[in-house]
C-alpha cells in the first residue's frame, strides 16, 4: 500500500490508500475523487484524468511518454509538472505521492 | 435539405457495438435498419477510446482489439445491409400516427416502427475549454466544428489545438480567411505528418502564424469576439485578435438529444424491462450502456444479449401477424440465406 494525497482546487484534501501496481487514477476513482472523471477508463485517450504533482514527486513519478505527452495536448492549463493519472503506476517509492487535481477537466 | 423522409423499418441510434450487433439481430427477423451515429466512423467507445487495447471478455474471442471487434461486426452484419448515416446526430424524436420521425442535426429525416436507442455513454461531443464565459460565445464566434467554410471568409481565425482537426482546419481555412493563427502549447503535433509540414511551409510564407501557449481569457462582446489572452511557455501573457476561434480538445461523451424525447431516464440512463429492454414508450428501445434495470452491467456481452431480446418484440410491432419461430443460424436454412451462406 502507499498513501496518495489529492489535493483538489478549492484545496480539500483527500489521503487515500492505493495498492502497488494500480495506477493513480484507479486509486483516485476507487475513493471517488472529485475531479478525475477518467472518461476513457485508463487507455490514454481522453485526458480527463489529469493532475499536477507536486514536489518532489515530479522525479520519482518520472516524465510522459510520447503518447501521454500527445494525450496531454487535449488537456487544459497543461503546465511542466502535468501529468495523466492514469499513466502513473503506484510503487512503494510513491508512498506520500501529492497531486493537485485541476479546477476543471474540461 | 428538405428531401423525403427516408422510410425505413428500425433506426439504431448509435454505431457503438451494440448498435451494429441490433443490426444482426434484426437482420435475422427481417427488419431493415437505418444507424446513425455522430462519430465519422462505426465502433462507439471501442473505435474511439481504445481502438488498440485488447478486449478479454468476449466469449470465444480470447483477445481481441477494439478495432477489430468493430471490423468483424461490420463483416457480421454486411449480408443485412444496414444504411449508416455518419457524422450525424440524432437531435429530434417525434410521434407519428405509426411510429416515429427522427431528425439530424444535418437535416437528414427518417420515418420509422421501431427505435432502438443505442446511445451508449452519449453522443461524442466536442470539449469545451474551461475558459470563462465560453458558453455566450458559441455558435456566434467560437466553434467546435465548421460547417461551411465561408463562414470564416475575411475573419481573423484562431485555431487552438495540435491534433488532426486543428491542423486540418488550419490548412482548410488559411485561403479563405482575412488571417490565420494556429496556437497549441508546444512545437509537435499529434498529427498526420503531411499536414504538419504544409502548416510550417505556409507558416514559413507568412501565410499562417503559429504561436507556442495556451488561451487562458477570451476577450469580446455580445458573444462576439474581438481577441484572447494567450499564456507563452515561458509563462509571460500576451493578446491575440481574432474574431473566429475554433478550439480541438478532443471529444467527450454527453447524453445529449435523448435527454429530450420525453423518455424516463434515471441519471442519464434510460429504465428498461429485463425481458425486451423497452423503454417507458412502446416501440422504443433502448439497448446497451445507454439502459439501466437490476442488476446492469456495462459490458459488450450484456449489451450483444439485451440486442437479441429487443429484435424479438421488435417483429412483433412490425410483422403482428407472423409469428416468430426460434431457429438455429447453424441449422435454419432460412436464416442462412439471410446470412448469404446458402
Ligand atoms: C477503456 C475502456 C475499456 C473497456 N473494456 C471493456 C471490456 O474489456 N469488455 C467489455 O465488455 N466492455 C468494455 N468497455 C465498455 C464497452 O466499450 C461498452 O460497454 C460498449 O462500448 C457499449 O457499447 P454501446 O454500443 O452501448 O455504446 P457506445 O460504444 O458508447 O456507442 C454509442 C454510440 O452512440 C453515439 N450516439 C449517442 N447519441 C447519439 C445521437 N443522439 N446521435 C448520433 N449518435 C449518437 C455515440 O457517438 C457512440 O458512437 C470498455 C470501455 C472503455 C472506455
Ligand atoms: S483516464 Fe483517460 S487518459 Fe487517463
Amino acid at each position: 500500500m502507499a498513501k496518495i494525497t489529492f489535493i483538489e482546487h478549492s484545496g480539500r484534501e483527500h489521503t487515500v490508500e492505493a495498492e502497488l501496481g494500480q495506477t493513480v487514477m484507479e486509486a483516485a476513482v476507487q475513493n471517488s475523487i472529485p475531479g478525475i472523471a477518467a472518461e476513457c477508463g485508463g487507455a490514454c485517450a481522453c485526458a480527463t484524468c489529469h493532475v499536477y504533482v507536486q514536489e518532489p514527486w515530479r522525479e520519482p513519478t518520472g516524465t510522459p511518454e510520447p503518447m501521454e505527452e500527445d494525450m496531454l495536448d487535449f488537456a487544459f492549463d497543461v503546465r511542466d509538472e502535468s501529468r495523466l493519472s492514469c499513466q502513473i503506476t503506484v510503487t512503494e517509492e510513491l508512498d506520500g505521492l501529492v497531486v493537485k487535481v485541476p479546477e476543471k477537466q474540461f | 435539405m428538405s428531401e423525403e423522409p427516408i422510410q425505413t423499418d428500425v433506426v439504431i441510434v448509435g454505431a457503438g457495438p451494440v448498435g451494429l450487433f441490433a443490426v444482426f439481430e434484426l437482420g435475422l427477423v427481417d427488419l431493415k435498419c437505418h444507424v446513425v451515429d455522430i462519430l465519422p466512423r462505426a465502433g462507439g467507445q471501442c473505435s474511439e477510446l481504445y481502438p488498440e487495447k485488447p478486449i478479454y471478455d468476449i466469449p470465444a474471442l480470447p483477445t481481441v482489439t477494439g478495432q477489430e471487434l468493430t471490423d468483424r461486426l461490420m463483416e457480421q452484419i454486411e449480408p443485412f445491409g444496414a444504411e449508416f448515416h455518419f457524422n450525424e446526430r440524432v437531435d429530434q424524436l417525434e410521434r407519428l400516427d405509426e411510429g416515429f420521425r427522427l431528425t439530424t442535426d444535418g437535416g437528414i429525416v427518417l420515418d420509422c416502427k421501431v427505435v432502438v436507442i443505442a446511445a451508449g455513454g452519449g453522443s461524442f461531443t466536442p470539449k469545451r475549454p474551461p475558459l470563462p464565459g465560453i458558453e455566450g460565445y458559441e455558435g456566434k464566434s467560437v466553434f467546435y466544428s465548421v460547417k461551411k467554410i465561408e463562414d470564416f471568409r475575411d475573419k481573423d481565425v484562431l485555431i487552438v489545438g495540435g491534433g488532426d482537426s486543428a491542423l486540418d482546419w488550419s490548412l482548410n481555412l488559411q485561403p479563405v480567411a482575412k488571417s490565420l493563427t494556429l496556437i497549441h502549447r508546444r512545437d509537435q503535433f499529434r498529427a498526420a505528418p503531411d499536414s504538419v509540414n504544409k502548416m510550417f511551409k505556409l507558416v514559413e510564407n507568412g501565410d499562417i502564424k503559429f504561436e507556442l501557449g495556451q488561451v487562458t481569457e477570451l476577450h469580446g462582446d455580445n458573444g462576439e469576439l474581438t481577441g484572447v489572452t494567450v499564456k507563452a511557455p515561458d509563462g509571460n501573457t500576451f493578446e491575440q485578435p481574432a474574431n473566429a476561434m475554433l478550439p480541438f480538445f478532443g471529444l467527450t461523451m454527453k447524453l445529449g438529444p435523448v435527454a429530450d424525447w420525453g423518455l424516463n431516464l434515471e441519471e442519464n440512463l434510460i429504465p428498461v424491462d429485463t425481458e425486451k429492454f423497452e423503454t417507458s414508450e412502446p416501440r422504443i428501445f433502448a439497448i446497451g450502456d445507454i439502459n439501466s434495470y437490476p442488476g446492469k452491467l456495462k459490458l459488450i456481452l450484456s449489451g450483444f444479449h439485451e440486442a437479441a431480446l429487443m429484435a424479438q418484440k421488435a417483429h412483433e410491432y412490425i410483422y403482428p401477424d407472423k409469428k416468430l419461430t426460434f431457429q438455429y443460424t447453424t441449422s435454419s436454412t432460412s436464416l442462412q440465406k439471410k446470412l448469404g451462406v446458402k
